[in-house]
């Protein structure tokens, strides 16, 4: 199974980043290989719909679980059809290489 | 007079499909409009005839009356009655409505999910895999839910005027309070270029 973290930067030691459509990076992590992909979002600067545009890239990528601070009003709905579990955790201190651990569990 | 606004639906389970077509030798002489099947009549016909549930029941899963859920239902029902009879398509569209999915909080490590797969319940906290996961109500927390900040800044093009960016209202839709143009949010690439200019 996959899981989408938003992240603040491309290490371990960055922390969650508490936006869903406008965070600098998705951590893709893959629960049965614990293989970590680091996508740059290319969405961060856009005026308007980037959200909907992240939800599209992590459609395009097969993944279950995304782990955010917040999603926006547009987002929950997309989500919900496209069936891909929201997780909201609101710890901006959270690090990227906790959740992992975390989700190790 | 305007009628009175309806209250908006809930649906948990969006369609799978978009629609139904009719097959047979007669199609193709006749081309009548497709029937416009609304998500709440999509809606009210699964919780009833699907899940078996009363109409009592299934008014407060959709968040509406009896009487109105009553309504819809009946409605739902003509509408494919008519369809049946008549041969014609079914589209599944439109409607006043908003889909959802039932929220959880896991008290361990404070986080909050939806569990998209209705089917399934839930026992484990998706994250930390504790088993002390709750049901959350988002009424509740309603004040909580919309009084969100996100640090951003809407700027305005025309003068610079900055504002802090409110979750739920889209910077493109906001009006500057000094020139009246359209705001936008600070740090996209358009408002850069303004800035060089």
């Amino acid at each position: 199974m996959k899981v989408a973290i938003t992240s603040t930067g491309n290490t371990l030691e960055s922390t969650i980043d508490q936006r869903f459509g406008r965070c600098s990076y998705f951590v893709v992590y893959d629960t049965e290989s614990k293989a970590i992909e680091f996508i740059p979002n290319p969405n961060k600067d856009s005026e308007e719909g980037a959200g909907p545009a992240s939800v599209q890239l992590i459609a395009s990528r097969n993944i279950n679980k995304i782990i955010s601070g917040e999603f926006g009003i547009k987002i929950k709905s997309l989500l919900d059809s496209l069936k891909i579990q929201m997780i909201v955790l609101k710890e901006p201190e959270k690090k990227i290489k906790d959740i992992i651990e975390m989700l190790n569990h | 007079m305007s009628p009175r606004i309806k209250i908006i639906r809930k649906v948990s389970n969006p369609p799978v499909i978009k629609g139904f077509n009719p097959y047979g030798p007669e199609l193709g002489k006749q081309k009548l409009e497709p029937i416009n099947l609304l998500y709440e009549e999509y809606e009210a016909i699964r919780l009833s005839d699907y899940e078996m549930l009363n109409h009592y029941q299934a008014s407060v899963m959709m968040g509406v009356s009896r009487p109105t859920f009553t309504r819809i239902y009946a409605s739902a029902l003509q509408k494919i009655a008519k369809a049946f009879v008549e041969g014609r398509q079914i589209s599944i569209k439109g409607g006043k409505v908003y889909f959802d999915s039932d929220w959880y909080h896991c008290k361990r490590c404070s986080c909050y999910f939806n569990n998209p797969k209705k089917e399934k319940p839930v026992n484990n906290c998706p994250l930390c895999g504790s088993q002390q996961v709750y049901r959350f109500d988002f009424k509740n927390t309603y004040e909580d839910v919309t009084d969100k900040t996100c640090y951003d800044m809407c700027v305005c093009p025309n003068c610079g005027f900055e504002q802090e960016h409110q979750y739920g209202y889209p910077c493109s839709k906001q009006i500057c309070p000094h020139c009246k143009s359209f705001m936008k949010r600070k740090g996209s690439p358009n408002c850069r270029n303004f800035k060089n200019q």
